[in-house]
Formats: structure tokens, C-alpha cells, sequence
């Protein structure tokens, strides 16, 4: 029977027999597959002193929270921050009129980014809806690479639909002023982005002291630097554009540098051979070989800015963004929705017409298109014609008659749902009841755990964990904590952190287990993608109106949110990661019999370790940037605190609090990086 | 070589978009704006200040052909906007930003008074009438200590939950629960909706709770609540915020106008400052927004529609 070949009911009954029996064959198949030595458990973790070391530092940490019961941070190790700062925050109101600071440098970044802003607005404006949608189309069209061709025609049908379905909705004005906004801060973003990662990938130098600030700026939430540029340049437009551009320059910069020192040394050393200076060198060889990861970055700029501008409401962006806000203040899903599926629309758009232009460079058959003397003068001609015919008809605006009122119905449905799913639903009781539990029994044991284990055995157990990582990151991560503990937000930040953990485990759980079905279920992975592609190019803020109605406002809601952004990323870093793996791996095991669950526990995890890893660190980082705006509907601890801050106008404590949330930020990156190598391979 | 055909198309197309660009800036600059012919309001989150707006907004584009902008801004910032002209008037503060008033108003002088709403805010804590009749010595805070527990909650541990104020709110609660010494523990609603909802799920229920609330507010129509004795309001008892002991003030909620538009503005500044009416009349629009879910113009609409003889004393005399 053994030697029999492996057919659907043997590999059944053998899978019962080698799940049932820990046995020493399973691991023979890790052996054979993975390719590497595994000694008995116990004896592999004598051989880790990290992992003992971990152990360690966890069984004092358990021990002196048991015998403690209270972990405060210590009061005399405290420093008062808020008071300069608050003096800082008076000093800066009082002097944002007549300072020179102010009146020969910031004020006038201030007046051009506004000014700039109301130009483009005031030209999106007067080319009215019809002028505006040609234009998209035949930018789109071009992306596409002209001519008849089927993506050509794709992207430009993308962007019909979208400007259609955003007039349809209603929320033709408040788009333009978003994306008015958008085309400011892009080009500035892209601009300022494509200079820095010049300089990172020509100099080393400059490389070296970038790179960690680039890898700092992605782990920091939106939200804990609007306070800051609120201060420097008021409430509105200019506020924005700067906060937006300093969030959406880096994967520019980054990508650029990445294109450029990894351009092909033979097609330089043939550049120089011919004679080229370096500066012909740059122009002709390195930046064309360096224009698909441009065209990346400049992709993931734009999303980012989408993300931001929306945001960004909360300080005066106006806007799509001002809709959703306004929606948010009423738990009103059916006003949020339209200006929410225009944002998604907008994103895709945007997406679809850089990654069509991406696609372009690589094709071939590219060079087809028409002239440009040609294409241009007839695009903008074409747009202008647009332009003039709507000002000839008067239909400058989107005709109101023209528009679907979606918001009735779906307020209807949501208060259905509400209604019958909040409690008393037989055996499952209900979304309310849920949201009593998962605060009990989840978040409230992790934070009082949290709270009871004294502060120098958390900081412990956090070096440790960094360990892996390198030596800086345990600095780093020490350094995070106990800046925590000085400015006095020991315990708020740690009732952040319970937040963050309850919601972490929450989507590893549902990411993991979702992308290993799609990596091995075509069927599902095809269902899904197109979901996951919409949720993720939705903005951070439409996640939380929903959650409020089925989960009334607090701690449960915040991470119910978190969990909702954080898992299309997951879901498809594992699915990615599992898929990858050399098939080769997967055949032998499947040919020493092993079954589905010993593939993937034997071979699928352990190979795809480094995505699954990636994918925990980015799942932390998105995390928490939610939970933090989870603050706005009842998460309370730092989120509050940056809300009641940019409210108030209050530095001292909302600036506290962003520079927390930073430092649980840096902590939690730190602690879940996977090593360089790992991170790469991931990526490619 | 077609590669440096490509960098050329892509540099002409960028020059010529940001030509467009910079002529167009420069053509945004020239035109100033007048400010009779188009303002900005400020819009807080709570719903009845937004009724003010809608129908603020709805009156001025019908009758006097100013377009109305709404913004959204949260009561201490929209002073900072009224400051430096990003918007013109605030129409609904309760006074929770004393400071900021100082500064602009007094020091400044760059924001002016708009004078009375209409309406009188009242600010307190609450629990429902069902728990009230049943206990009716909650209704004195003196004796809060005692029912604590029946406010336990998830989030409180050992203590009373309270339903807090949205961050942006005029609110010594904190300093109240400290110098009172109460066994409750402020939970951080985050914002009006959220609080709202989780009132309206636990009077549903009929949960024990209590909370922070105030008058005019469009869901008293609805559910029925009855105030907590704090002890009585003297003049300074709040001075400075952490030694408050003592109940909130009746606010005779204020309009502020920016300091160039109360001059310049002409008919629209006019309207703002005769712009007066009643609790009853806000808190009906106000709960057509958020209770009936109609949007804003439409609930304002309706409200003209039907109030012209209200809304006809605040246009300028001609």
C-alpha cells in the first residue's frame, strides 16, 4: 500500500495518520523540502541565545509584573515638555503676523501654495465638467499609448466612468477642489522627491544620511504631523499642501534613488566608453534606465497624497475630504458614501493611468505613437473645443438634474443593519455584544497586563525583540519607550499599544488565514483581489463611519477600523509570498506525500517566512496609524489627545502626543522588521 | 534615441503644464475677491450650528446673491480662521476658547462681536428620566459616589463611566470629576456622533448612563433626560479651568465676524448680524439633518420655506 502512487483517498488517510502521530517523518518532508537541518525543539532553542534571551526577559517581566502589579513610569524621571511647548504655541501665535520667519519665508511658501491652489481650481473651473472629463480622457488615452489600441482605450474608458460617476453622485465641486489640491501637491511631492532621490543615488553620502529618514517617515502616522504645520502656517490650504507633500515625497525619493544605483553597469560603462560626460551620462543613460521605478514612485506619491488631502480635511483641506468629515460628525454613512466612492474613483484613475504609462516604457511596440507636435496641440485643442462647447450650451457646472441621490437608500439599509445586527441576535448576539466582549476579554487583559508589568521590564522585553534586527534597532526602540515614559504618557500610550496588539493579532489572524486560501484557491484570490484593490485605495477616514453604527463608538470600533485598512495589505503580501515560493520545494514535499496542511505548515510557511514577516510589519504600521485616528470615535489615549490638540490649537498636548505616537511607531517597526535581505526579496 | 525623444515630449508637456500653471496663478492673484459677493462660514461639528449655516447660506444665496461657502472648523480654530480672513463669521460659539477671544477680539482686533444667536446654551451632566425615577438621588451630585458602580462599563474598570464631551467642546468635566472627588472615569467620546449613538443604543436598552450634554441639542425631542445637580455656578468659579467645582453657565450663544467684513461687507455682513432665531426653529432643522438624514440645503430649504416671515426681518433694509 505504501509504495502505491499518491491518489486523492491515500493522501487522505495519510494525512489523518501523520497529523495524528507527532511523528518524525513530518519533519523528514521539512528536511528534504527546506533544505535545512532541524534539530528537536529544545535543542534549536539552546542553540538560539536570542530566543533564550527572549524567554528570559519575558519570564521577568511576567515574574516582576506578578509581584509589582503596577508598572507607572516613574514620576521623577519625568520631564515637562508642555510647558515650552505651550509657550512656544503662544509665541507662535503672537508673532505669525509680524515675524520675519514668517513674513519673508513661511508666508510666502503659505501665499504660493494657496495661490497656486485657486489657479488650478479656477482652470479645472472654467474648462467646466465637459473640458475637465476630455481632458482626463485624452491624458489617460496618452498614458496609455495613444492610437487604438486596447489599453489605450481601457484607461481612457476608466477615466470617462470615473468623472461620469463622480458627476453622477453629485460630488462634481468638491472633486475638482481635491483634485485642484492633488495636482498642486503631485507635482511638488514628485518634484521634491525626484531631487532628494537624486541625491541619494548619486551620492553616498547623502544616501546614508536619507535612507533613515525616508524609513522614519513611513513608519509615522499621517496624523501626528498635521499639528505642527497647523501652528507654523494656519488653518487651511497652505497647512495641507505642505503637511501632504512632506508625507508623499519619500517613496519618491526612494524609488528614484533605487532606479538609479541599479541601473545596468554595462549599459553605463558603455555610455562612458563612448565618451559621455557624466552629466551626459545622467541625462542619457542613468535617468532613462531609472524611469520605471520613477514612474512607481511617482505612482505611490500620488496615492499618498490622495490619502493625505482627504485627511487632511480635519485642517481645513476642503474637498472630497470636507464631505466625509462632515459625514463623520453625524454618523451618516449615506453622505459619506458618494464622496467616499469618488475618492476610490479618483484612485483609480490616478493608478490606472501612471501604472498604463509604466507599462508603456516596458512595451515593445510602443514607439508607434503619433507624434507629439501632433498629439499635444490636438489634445489641448480637443480640450479646449470641450471647454468652449460647454460654455456655449451654459453647462459649465455638472447639471444638477444629473444626479442620483444615493444617500436615502443606504442610510435605510445601514439603519437596518444597525437595527437588527446590533443585539439580540439569537445565538451570535449580536455586533454590540461582540464589541462589549472583544473590549473585556481582549483589549482590557492586554492593557492591564501592559500596565502591570514595571517599566524596566518593558523596556527590556522590547530590546530584546529588537535584537534581531541589529544593535540600533535595540537602541531605538529603548530610546522610544523611555522618551514615552519622560514626557508623562506612559500609561496613554500604553493603552494605545493594547489597541494596536488586540487589532494586530485580529488581522494577522483574518490576513493570514485569507491570503494563504487565495495563494492556494485561484478561484478565491480572483474574487478577492479586485476587493482588496478597492479597500485599498480607500482613505483612512471612510473606514470609521461605518464601524460606529455597528460597533457604537470606543475602543472596539477603533480597532475594528484598523483591523478593515491594515488587512488588504496583509492578505496580499502572504498570498504574494506563499505564491512565490519555488515550486520545485512544493513538489517534492507533495511527492514524499505529504498533504495540504503538511505543504503549508512544512513547507509553505517556513519558506515564505520573510513575506509573512513583511507583511506583520506592515500590518503594524498600518495599525496604527488607524487606531491613533480611532481617537476621533471614542478610542481615546494619544489619538484624543492629537484631535483635542488640533481642535484646540493646543501644542503642548497634542504635539506630546504625536511625538508618542511616533515613538510607538519607531518601537513597533523596529521590533517587527525583517532583516534587509528578507525585506527585498519580499518587495521584488 | 527614441528614449531622449520621450525625456523631450514628457519636459515640453511638464513646462507647458506648469506655464499653465503659473499664468493661472498669476491670474488668481490679480482678481481680488469681493467679500459681499462671496463668504465663508465656519461650520463646527455639532449639528445645530451647522442648522445656522444651511440655513444662513440657503436665505444669502436667494436673496442677496452671495455665494456662501460652509467650512468646517472646529470652534477654537475657526477663530484662528476668522483671524487671518480664511473665513469671515463664526456663527455659534459658546465661549470655549476664552483666550483665543481675548487675543483676537480685545489685543487684535481683527475679529468683532456679531452679537446673539438667539439662542441660550445650557451645558450640564444628564442621565435618563428611567434611571432618575428609579433613583431619584442621583439627580444630586453629592450622591453620584453611590451609583457609580451602576455606570461600570468595559472601559472604566472599577469606576463610573462618563460619557465625555468630543474633544473640541467647552468642557471642565475632568477638572469636575477631580475637585468633586467622584468615582467616575471619563470616556473620550471623540465626537458628537459617536457620543449620540452610544446614548441612543444604551436609552434603547434603558442602560444606566451618564453624561455630558447640553441644550439646544436636536435629540432632546427624542429621549428624555434629566440634569445632575452640579453645585451651583458663581461668577469665577471657574477661574482657572483646573479648580472648577462648580455647574456650567448659561451661554447666550455668539456670532464673531471677521473685523473686514463686519465693514466691508456689506449686505452679507448686515444679514449675519441680524441673523437671529429660536431654539425651537434650530434645533428643527438640526434634527431634519441628523435625525431624518435629509442633507443640509435640503433641510435648510424646507425650514425657508416655511419660516419666511422669521427669516424676512434679517434682510438689509433696502
Amino acid at each position: 500500500m505504501s509504495a502505491a502512487p499518491p491518489n486523492p483517498v491515500f493522501e487522505k488517510t495519510d494525512r489523518h495518520r501523520r497529523d495524528a502521530a507527532d511523528g518524525d517523518d513530518v519533519r523528514t518532508v521539512k528536511t528534504d523540502a527546506a533544505d535545512s537541518a532541524a534539530p528537536g525543539p529544545w535543542a534549536r532553542l539552546a542553540g538560539n541565545p536570542r530566543a533564550m534571551l527572549l524567554i528570559a526577559a519575558v519570564l521577568v517581566a511576567i515574574v516582576s509584573a506578578a509581584l509589582t502589579g503596577s508598572g507607572a513610569w516613574p514620576a521623577d524621571l519625568t520631564v515637562d515638555v508642555r510647558s515650552p511647548l505651550d509657550d512656544l504655541n503662544r509665541w507662535l501665535v503672537d508673532n505669525r503676523t509680524t515675524h520675519p520667519l514668517f513674513l519673508y519665508f513661511l508666508l510666502h511658501i503659505s501665499n504660493s501654495a494657496e495661490s497656486s491652489v485657486d489657479g488650478v481650481f479656477s482652470v479645472l473651473e472654467s474648462l467646466g465638467f465637459i473640458g475637465v472629463t476630455v481632458a482626463a480622457v485624452l491624458i489617460a488615452w496618452y498614458a496609455g499609448g495613444a492610437g487604438l489600441r486596447r489599453r489605450a482605450l481601457r484607461t481612457a474608458a476608466t477615466a470617462l466612468a470615473t468623472f461620469a460617476v463622480i458627476g453622477l453622485l453629485g460630488m462634481w465641486e468638491p472633486a475638482m477642489e481635491t483634485l485642484a489640491l492633488m495636482i498642486v501637491a503631485v507635482a511638488v511631492a514628485a518634484l521634491v522627491g525626484a531631487l532628494l532621490g537624486l541625491a541619494a543615488g548619486l551620492s553616498d553620502r547623502c544616501q546614508r544620511v536619507l535612507r533613515p529618514v525616508f524609513d522614519t517617515m513611513q513608519v509615522l502616522p499621517a496624523f501626528s504631523y498635521l499639528l505642527p504645520f497647523v501652528l507654523l502656517f494656519d488653518i487651511g490650504i497652505p497647512s495641507v499642501f505642505v503637511a501632504t507633500v512632506i508625507y508623499a515625497a519619500p517613496p519618491m525619493a526612494r524609488l528614484t534613488a533605487l532606479g538609479l544605483r541599479g541601473a545596468d553597469a554595462a549599459a553605463l560603462e558603455a555610455s562612458a566608453s563612448l565618451g559621455a560626460s557624466s552629466w551626459q551620462r545622467l541625462v542619457t543613460a542613468r535617468l532613462p534606465l531609472a524611469r520605471k521605478q520613477m514612474l512607481l514612485g511617482l505612482n505611490q506619491t500620488i496615492m499618498m497624497c490622495l490619502s493625505m488631502v482627504v485627511l487632511a480635511s480635519m485642517i481645513g483641506a476642503g474637498g472630497l475630504g470636507d464631505e466625509i468629515f462632515t459625514a463623520l460628525s453625524t454618523v451618516d454613512v449615506g453622505l459619506a458614501l458618494p464622496a467616499g466612492i469618488a475618492v476610490v474613483l479618483l484612485a483609480i484613475w490616478l493608478d490606472r493611468t501612471t501604472a498604463a504609462a509604466g507599462e508603456q516604457l516596458e512595451d515593445p511596440a510602443a514607439g508607434h505613437r503619433p507624434k507629439w507636435w501632433v498629439l499635444w496641440p490636438g489634445i489641448v485643442a480637443a480640450v479646449a473645443g470641450g471647454a468652449v462647447f460647454g460654455a456655449v450650451i451654459g453647462r459649465k457646472e455638472w447639471p444638477e438634474a444629473w444626479t442620483v441621490a444615493i444617500s436615502e437608500p443606504v442610510n435605510t439599509v445601514v439603519d437596518w443593519i444597525e437595527r437588527e445586527l446590533g443585539s439580540g441576535v439569537p445565538v451570535l448576539g449580536g455586533t454590540l455584544t461582540w464589541s462589549e466582549g472583544f473590549a473585556n476579554y481582549v483589549i482590557n487583559p492586554v492593557r492591564d497586563a501592559l500596565l502591570a508589568t514595571p517599566w524596566w521590564a518593558l523596556l527590556l522585553v522590547a530590546g530584546v525583540l529588537a535584537l534581531r534586527t541589529g544593535w540600533k534597532a535595540v537602541v531605538t526602540v529603548v530610546l522610544s519607550l523611555a522618551a514615552i515614559g519622560a514626557m508623562g504618557l506612559w500609561d496613554r500610550s500604553l493603552d494605545t499599544l493594547s489597541q494596536v496588539l488586540a487589532a494586530l493579532v485580529v488581522t494577522l489572524l483574518l490576513g493570514f488565514g485569507v491570503g494563504i486560501l487565495a495563494a492556494r484557491v485561484e478561484r478565491v484570490e480572483r474574487v478577492i483581489r479586485p476587493v482588496l484593490d478597492i479597500m485599498q485605495t480607500m482613505p483612512q477616514f471612510i473606514y470609521l463611519i461605518p464601524v460606529i453604527a455597528l460597533f457604537s463608538g470606543g475602543r472596539t470600533a477603533a480597532v475594528a477600523a484598523a483591523v478593515v485598512y491594515a488587512l488588504p495589505a496583509v492578505v496580499r503580501i502572504t498570498t504574494q509570498g506563499i505564491r512565490q515560493i519555488d515550486p520545485s520545494a512544493l513538489e517534492a514535499a507533495r511527492s514524499l506525500g505529504a498533504g495540504t496542511g503538511q505543504q503549508l505548515r512544512q513547507v509553505q510557511l517556513p519558506l515564505a517566512r520573510p513575506a509573512l514577516q513583511l507583511a506583520v510589519n506592515q500590518g503594524v504600521v498600518l495599525v496604527l496609524a488607524i487606531v491613533v485616528i480611532g481617537g476621533m470615535i471614542g478610542g481615546g489615549a494619544l489619538g484624543v489627545d492629537v484631535v483635542r490638540g488640533l481642535a484646540k490649537g493646543d501644542l503642548g498636548l497634542g504635539m506630546t502626543a504625536g511625538i508618542a505616537i511616533v515613538c510607538l511607531g519607531l518601537l513597533l517597526d523596529r521590533i517587527s522588521q525583517p532583516s534587509a535581505a528578507a525585506k527585498e526579496r519580499a518587495l521584488s | 534615441m527614441t528614449h531622449s525623444k520621450r525625456i523631450r515630449t514628457t519636459l515640453v508637456a511638464g513646462v507647458g503644464a506648469l506655464g499653465m500653471l503659473a499664468l493661472s496663478a498669476c491670474a488668481a492673484e490679480t482678481e481680488s475677491k469681493s467679500a459681499s459677493d462671496e463668504i465663508t462660514l465656519t461650520v463646527p461639528s455639532w449639528v445645530g450650528a451647522r442648522a445656522n449655516a444651511e440655513v444662513a447660506k440657503v436665505i444669502m444665496e436667494q436673496e442677496l446673491d452671495v455665494k456662501v461657502e460652509l467650512q468646517q472648523l472646529d470652534e477654537p480654530v475657526a477663530f484662528d480662521a476668522l483671524n487671518n480672513g480664511k473665513a469671515d463669521a463664526i456663527l455659534e460659539d459658546w465661549g470655549g476658547s476664552p483666550k483665543k477671544e481675548k487675543l483676537y477680539v480685545e489685543d487684535k482686533k481683527t475679529i468683532v462681536k456679531g452679537g446673539d444667536l438667539g439662542v441660550v446654551g445650557h451645558i450640564g451632566w444628564f442621565v435618563p428620566k428611567y434611571y432618575a425615577d428609579a433613583n431619584p438621588e442621583v439627580t444630586d451630585a453629592k450622591n453620584l459616589n453611590k451609583f457609580a458602580k451602576d455606570f461600570k462599563s468595559a472601559n472604566s474598570g472599577d469606576q463610573g463611566e462618563f460619557l465625555g464631551a468630543a474633544p473640541s467642546y467647552t468642557t471642565y468635566d475632568e477638572h469636575l470629576v477631580k475637585n468633586l472627588k467622584l468615582d467616575l472615569k471619563i470616556k473620550e467620546t471623540g465626537n458628537e456622533a459617536a457620543q449620540i449613538k452610544e446614548i441612543q443604543q444604551k436609552y434603547r436598552d434603558k442602560q444606566p448612563f451618564i453624561t455630558y450634554w447640553w441644550d439646544p441639542q436636536w435629540l432632546n425631542a427624542d429621549i428624555d433626560l434629566v440634569e445632575v445637580k452640579l453645585p451651583a455656578y458663581e461668577e469665577g468659579c471657574n477661574v482657572p479651568e483646573t479648580a472648577t467645582d462648580c455647574a456650567y453657565a448659561n451661554t447666550p450663544l455668539q456670532k464673531y465676524l471677521n473685523a473686514d467684513f463686519a465693514k466691508d461687507g456689506g449686505d452679507a455682513a448686515e444679514f449675519i448680524k441680524n441673523f437671529k432665531w429660536s431654539t425651537e426653529a434650530q434645533n428643527e432643522v438640526a434634527k431634519a439633518i441628523a435625525k431624518d438624514k435629509k442633507s443640509g440645503p435640503d433641510a435648510a430649504e424646507a425650514w425657508v420655506k416655511a419660516n419666511k416671515s422669521t427669516w424676512e426681518a434679517w434682510l438689509p433694509k433696502k
